[in-house]
């Protein structure tokens, strides 16, 4: 992960400021950065989107391909994530240097999306047991700037909210074999439901308080924090902790607390944006890379 | 209560060209002149008899130089410049500093003050003993002595001014926007301190009681700063990206403004873009009406 090199009087001043609730931004514990989100800036894809938070910048595109379903779940689509640390990004992401981030990330995804009722997986289907959609989604890490996983998670809700999937359909032949043929409106198409799909808010324990949508300086300070999935709805799908510190029990039950709030809150905000992008239709002006 | 707030982006409003001021902006490949009177500074090259930029900035004419000042460029060191650094490596008798530069910058152990302020011939034991003074992240104030022929600057902290820096905020910009002053250590009547380097990188800390004359920066105050500093830290530091982002030059009295029309602002609602853009509007007006 890209971190800064802090002297042990700023790491102090940090862990001081977030006791008081007093981030070095202004900010409070509980704040989040000012995000930016668009869709649809990727002409070549089913769907996309990109989020900067700060001066944390993701870009993910989706992308729908036809594939034969899962042999456990014979009735269902599936997704497949692929994580790209960009060079981009930060210098160490060089070569093969971003592999070890992205395949992290990309499994932390799986595991949240493993989840029951995050996606319609059953509208994914076309032919049980024969054809069925696979959503490809493809997250770019363009720039660095702390709190990668609350960013990727959020850019992903409004790819798969942007998501066009044409509608097709099944024809029988003779001798039981079976046509698909796609419908000839290039504007019909199915929209996927994200209204389950959950966010992750990550919680980083800094002194004996948690901050959320920590800054490269704020992570550099804290040992350990706590990655929570969270529905709209405030339901917790996954739970995992990363970094070398450790956690008591009482804080983990306060940061789920904070985490389950927090992220429904997260959850209006991007639904809003993005019904407001929705709203504005094809009179909006796309600002995409060269805005 | 949480505070989200998440926007759809806005497109860059063209800034309106300033009466009175005919910059001639160039960016990389653009031709200056065709003109062959003229010596070639840094930032050009020649080819095809006329003269090319090779960096995005703007065209400066000194009688009959022509050079191109960068916009957004590494800190280029000039004897005298004070600079802020943090120390990357410690090596057999000098510090390695990173200063935003080309090359890392060097501190060697003989232009550094010994606690107490001593002179004498530094020994065998104050090499063994020099990552007690500065470690690898510290952050230190200093001066630039001296630039090698390969652009690496040498720095000293021969003055008690200098040293290594205690608690406070760092903010890093584009060396090309902190105006070249008489002191670049200010201590603002609103209640901070801020040392602004010549290679972007700002440093504000609460304001010290005492003047520490024997200190030199060697004993770091590890006592909490009340809330009250803080607040003013950290609206000094929203205000410096605030005044970085529209691209306002950094001196002691534009920062002094802009916190000023800041005030019945939240902290943290100055970074929001249409909060920005009132409080360096305001900053600007009352700049321009300094000078006219």
């Amino acid at each position: 992960m890209a971190s800064v090199v802090l002297s042990e009087a700023e790491k102090l001043y940090i862990v001081h400021g977030v006791q008081e609730d007093l981030r070095v931004d202004g900010r409070g514990c509980e704040d989040y950065r000012c995000a930016e989100v668009e869709t649809d800036i990727v002409s070549n894809t089913s769907g996309s989107a990109r989020v900067k938070l700060g001066h944390t910048d993701i870009l993910v595109g989706v992308k729908a391909e036809m594939g034969t379903p899962k042999l456990e779940k014979p009735d269902e689509g599936y997704l497949e994530f692929f994580v790209d640390c960009s060079a981009n990004a930060t210098p160490e992401f060089e070569g093969r240097g971003g592999e070890e981030l992205g395949t992290e990330i990309a499994n932390t995804f799986y595991r949240v999306f493993s989840s029951e009722n995050c996606i319609d997986l059953k509208s994914l289907c076309i032919n049980p047991r024969e054809h069925c959609w696979v959503l490809y989604v493809d997250v770019l890490l363009l720039e660095c700037g702390g709190n990668l996983f609350d960013a990727i998670s959020l850019a992903v809700k409004a790819a798969l909210f942007n998501t066009k999937i044409p509608k097709v359909r099944v024809l029988e032949i003779e001798e039981g074999s079976k046509e698909i043929e796609l419908s000839d409106d290039p504007y019909d198409c199915i929209r996927l439901s994200v209204d389950e799909v959950p966010c992750i808010i990550t919680l980083s324990k800094i002194g004996y308080r948690h901050v959320v949508d920590a800054t490269l300086e704020e992570e550099a300070c804290s040992l350990a924090s706590l990655l929570i999935s969270v529905t709209s709805k405030g339901a917790l799908t996954c739970m995992k902790k990363v970094g070398k510190g450790s956690l008591d029990p009482e804080s983990i039950f306060e940061m789920m607390e904070t985490g389950r709030r927090v992220g429904k809150s997260l959850h209006t905000s991007l639904q809003k944006v993005l019904d407001e992008e929705e709203s504005l239709g094809t009179t909006r002006q796309k600002v995409g890379f060269l805005g | 209560m949480a505070a989200i707030s998440m926007r759809l982006p806005v497109a860059r409003k063209e800034v309106p060209e300033s009466a009175g001021s005919e910059k001639h902006l160039v960016v990389p490949g653009d031709v200056i002149t065709a003109d062959t009177g003229y010596m070639r500074g840094h930032g050009t090259y020649v080819e095809d008899d006329k003269l090319i930029a090779s960096v995005a900035g703007v065209v400066e004419r000194v009688n009959k130089l022509v050079y191109v000042k960068a916009l957004n460029t590494r800190y280029n060191g000039e004897v005298g410049d004070i600079v802020v650094g943090r120390i990357t490596e410690v090596q057999q008798k000098r510090w390695k500093v990173e200063t935003n530069s080309r090359l890392d910058s060097v501190l060697l152990l003989s232009s550094m003050n010994l606690p107490g302020g001593e002179l004498r011939r530094r020994s065998a034991e104050d090499e063994l003993a020099m990552r007690d003074y500065l470690q690898e992240g510290d952050l230190i104030s200093a001066e630039v002595q001296s630039v090698f022929s390969d652009g690496a600057v040498s720095l000293h902290t021969r003055s008690l001014k200098y040293g290594k820096l205690g608690q406070g905020v760092l903010v890093q910009v584009s060396p090309s926007l902190v105006k070249r002053q008489k002191t670049h250590f200010h201590d603002l009547p609103c209640g901070a301190s801020v040392i602004l380097g010549n290679n972007g990188f700002i440093w504000i800390y609460p304001t010290p009681e005492q003047k520490d004359e024997e200190a030199g920066g060697f004993t770091t105050n590890l006592e909490p700063v009340p809330l009250s500093d803080r607040e003013v830290i950290s609206r000094l530091r929203n205000c410096i990206v605030a005044l970085v982002t529209e691209k306002l030059m950094l001196f002691d009295t534009s920062i002094l403004y802009c916190y000023e029309a800041s005030l019945p602002h939240q902290i943290k609602d100055i970074l929001k873009p249409e909060v920005m853009e009132e409080i360096v509007l305001e900053t600007r007006q009352r700049l321009l009406d300094l000078e006219g």
